[in-house]
């Protein structure tokens, strides 16, 4: 066997011991609340796929998760974890809703990307926040975007509950906190007629090439990257370090503010409670799954799409809560980061390696 | 004025009891070196466990009392068990801890409500700790009704501040504790088991963060719901930050955050107008203003923090 043959097998079998225990730490979780373990994880990852219909919600899951994942990869290769995506997300929708229902006379040719860019903005702007509490005052971002994603929340409850109130609810006093719906103009086309399929899939995919040219073909993302890996010798060389993080968190704000306004231009075409549920975390899971890069980004989100729908359907057809998503979701992460470092520690690989290589090539 | 005075007071120390427990075991991870972000998924396991026990003995028509006894323990327990398996993780996997702490978050509270679900499935309530006042003390007026006339897990509480500032710096076990989270590889070369000490503060800290949790479902709201911690985890680390990684320092931040939660409880039943999104978001947006304002502190804060240790790795 030699050295690479070596490294391959090495790295096989820590994906497989990793792959292992998740599965397993899923399963006893299975088995505590007595759930049939393989039909469980049937009905999360076959089940959606038998139908065609199910498939598209499937994609259409896909579509945010694409979004933020690929801002959270960019803020994550810049050396800055935004975890406040949910937030950003709000903030788009939020973004998009204004401009759609105060002048629901624009034409469509400027209605979308008028709602598509205020809703990036205003995602970008409030993930810019964490990025200078960050870089100017040594807040951790970790604490900071979770306190802004509760913040957006009530904001986000607030301006459905009493600004961006359909007027319908109250005159029909039931009130249900969401805003009206949005004018034709500002419907993004459906793909596929009878599904909910919409053109978002082809903006996301799109955005996946401008972030690999960005990030693997131009200074700027080469900066971006250098500031991540090495902070120290990146300002040593010349990169100013601090911009280098506000500006990768307000990419990262700007894709999930996107995400967002994608997500209520596209599919509910009017804003309502817990309209992002939980991609803003999910996409931080793809991001990871997807190696940080568009390339894996895309077949991660399919993914999850996936889990996402099929954590929907486990409830009706094995009895088992959907919160059970968030429990494998929390597994993988575990999972990836502990598999990624002990692939990445030279000293466990050397002791295996001198286990395994040496006695059958020897020096 | 003065009632409206005394009825903030006298919520605020059984307001801060769930903080203050959780902040206090992060203090004890973050002074050995290991930040851990999960904290919010331990807490509501230990909720979770610790309404569970006496939930299943108010439905057996079993001595309630036990049943609290039993749930506290559980709690304690369930934090202690989901410590260890965070050290697993970032101590013998050595994996990034701000990311894995992401993950032990989302898998302590998806299983919380996954169980909840399963065992409990919707709204209920159990009677809970009941106050137990202290003697003659409880009498003083103004002073009774403020310090001493709670339940059990308040006392604990308070009692380990002080127990907690002894345990750090006059202990040999708190010593080792600071040395691994300063200077671990020194604490390597003096014979310090520095892993081994991480380890085991880091199941010290996940049974406070487990009782901080339980001290909310069973001490202070008597139900349990997937959203009853809602970042009070993350609030606690935060606050370890505020409170210079200091017993003391954190007990005052801890009664800060609490009187302006109850503050904020107070103005939305007085009938102020104003959106109660904003009474909400307060604590939230306190925590964004305080650590930018202690932002200084973090040069007293541990210098290994959130560095894996492996006595190979020479770099």
């Amino acid at each position: 066997m030699t050295r690479k043959q070596f490294n391959r097998l090495y790295k096989t079998v820590i994906v497989l011991i990793a792959i292992l225990a998740g599965s397993f730490l899923g399963t006893m979780v299975l088995w505590a609340i007595g759930a049939e373990v393989f039909k469980t994880f049937e009905v999360i990852f076959v089940e959606p796929l038998k139908s065609f219909y199910i498939l598209t919600e499937v994609l259409i899951r896909m579509i945010p998760l694409i979004f933020v994942a690929l801002g959270i990869a960019v803020a994550f290769r810049s050396g800055i974890l935004n975890i406040g995506a949910e937030g950003q997300i709000l903030m788009g929708v939020l973004g998009a809703t204004i401009i759609a229902v105060t002048w629901p006379d624009i034409p469509h040719w400027l209605m979308i990307p008028l709602c598509l860019i205020t809703g990036t903005v205003m995602g970008a702007l409030y993930g810019g926040i964490p990025g200078f509490l960050k870089a100017r005052l040594s807040v951790s971002e970790l604490l900071s975007t979770v306190m802004l994603n509760y913040i957006a929340v009530q904001t986000y409850t607030y301006a459905l509950r009493v600004p961006l109130i359909d007027p319908v609810e109250l005159k029909t006093g039931s009130g249900t906190p969401q805003s009206m719906r949005f004018p034709e103009s500002a419907w993004l086309s459906r793909l596929v007629p009878g599904t909910r399929l919409h053109s978002g899939l082809i903006i996301a995919l799109i955005l996946c090439v401008i972030i690999y040219f960005l990030l693997w073909r131009t200074s700027y993302g080469y900066r971006l990257r250098a500031a991540g890996a090495e902070a120290k010798a990146a300002r040593y060389g010349g990169i100013p370090v601090s911009s280098a993080l506000i500006s990768a968190m307000v990419i990262s704000g700007a894709f999930a503010g996107l995400a967002g306004a994608v997500e209520v231009t596209g599919l509910h075409r009017r804003a309502i409670e817990g309209i992002s549920s939980g991609y803003g975390f999910t996409g931080i899971v793809v991001a990871l799954f997807g190696g940080l890069h568009p390339g894996g980004i895309v077949p991660a989100a399919f993914l999850f799409g996936l889990v996402l729908v099929g954590g929907d359907m486990t409830q009706r057809m094995v009895g088992v809560p959907s919160n059970m998503v968030q429990v494998l979701q929390g597994i993988i992460i575990l999972a990836i980061v502990s598999a990624k470092v002990v692939m990445a520690n030279p000293y466990i690989r050397e002791r295996a390696e001198r286990r395994f290589l040496k006695t059958e090539v020897p020096a | 004025m003065t009632d409206f005075l005394m009825s903030v007071l006298v919520l605020g120390i059984p307001f801060s009891i769930s903080l203050l427990l959780a902040s206090l075991g992060e203090m004890f991870n973050q002074r050995a070196g290991i930040f851990n972000l999960g904290c919010e998924g331990i807490m509501s396991m230990g909720a979770f466990a610790g309404f569970l026990v006496p939930y299943l003995f108010l439905q057996a028509g079993l001595n309630p009392v036990m049943g609290n006894f039993l749930g506290l323990v559980a709690s304690l327990a369930v934090g202690a068990v989901l410590g260890w398996f965070f050290g697993l993780v970032v101590i013998t996997f050595k994996a990034t801890q701000g990311i894995a702490g992401i993950g032990m978050q989302m898998f302590g509270v998806g299983d919380a409500g996954t169980l909840f679900r399963h065992f409990i499935g919707g709204i209920a309530s159990v009677p809970g700790l009941s106050p137990v006042p202290v003697p003659l003390l409880s009498r003083i007026p103004l002073l009774g009704d403020i310090f001493f006339n709670h339940n059990i897990v308040v006392y604990i509480a308070l009692v380990l501040v002080p127990a907690a500032h002894f345990v750090l710096n006059r202990t040999s076990w708190g010593l080792r504790v600071r040395a691994s989270g300063t200077t671990p590889r020194a604490a390597d070369s003096v014979g310090i088991d520095v892993n081994r000490v991480r380890y085991q503060s880091l199941v010290v800290g996940g049974a406070l963060a487990g009782l901080g949790g339980a001290y909310l479902s069973i001490g202070q709201v008597m139900m349990f719901a997937d959203t009853l911690i809602a970042g009070r985890g993350f609030i606690a680390v935060a606050l370890v930050y505020f409170g210079r990684w200091s017993p003391w320092g954190i007990l005052g931040g801890a009664m800060l955050f609490s009187l302006t939660q109850v503050l904020q409880l107070k103005i939305q039943t007085a009938g102020i107008s104003m959106p109660y999104e904003i009474a909400v978001m307060m604590p939230y947006a306190l925590v964004i203003i305080v650590l930018a304002f202690a932002r200084k502190n973090q040069h007293l804060g541990p210098k290994a923090l959130g560095r894996a240790f492996d006595r190979e790795n020479r770099l």
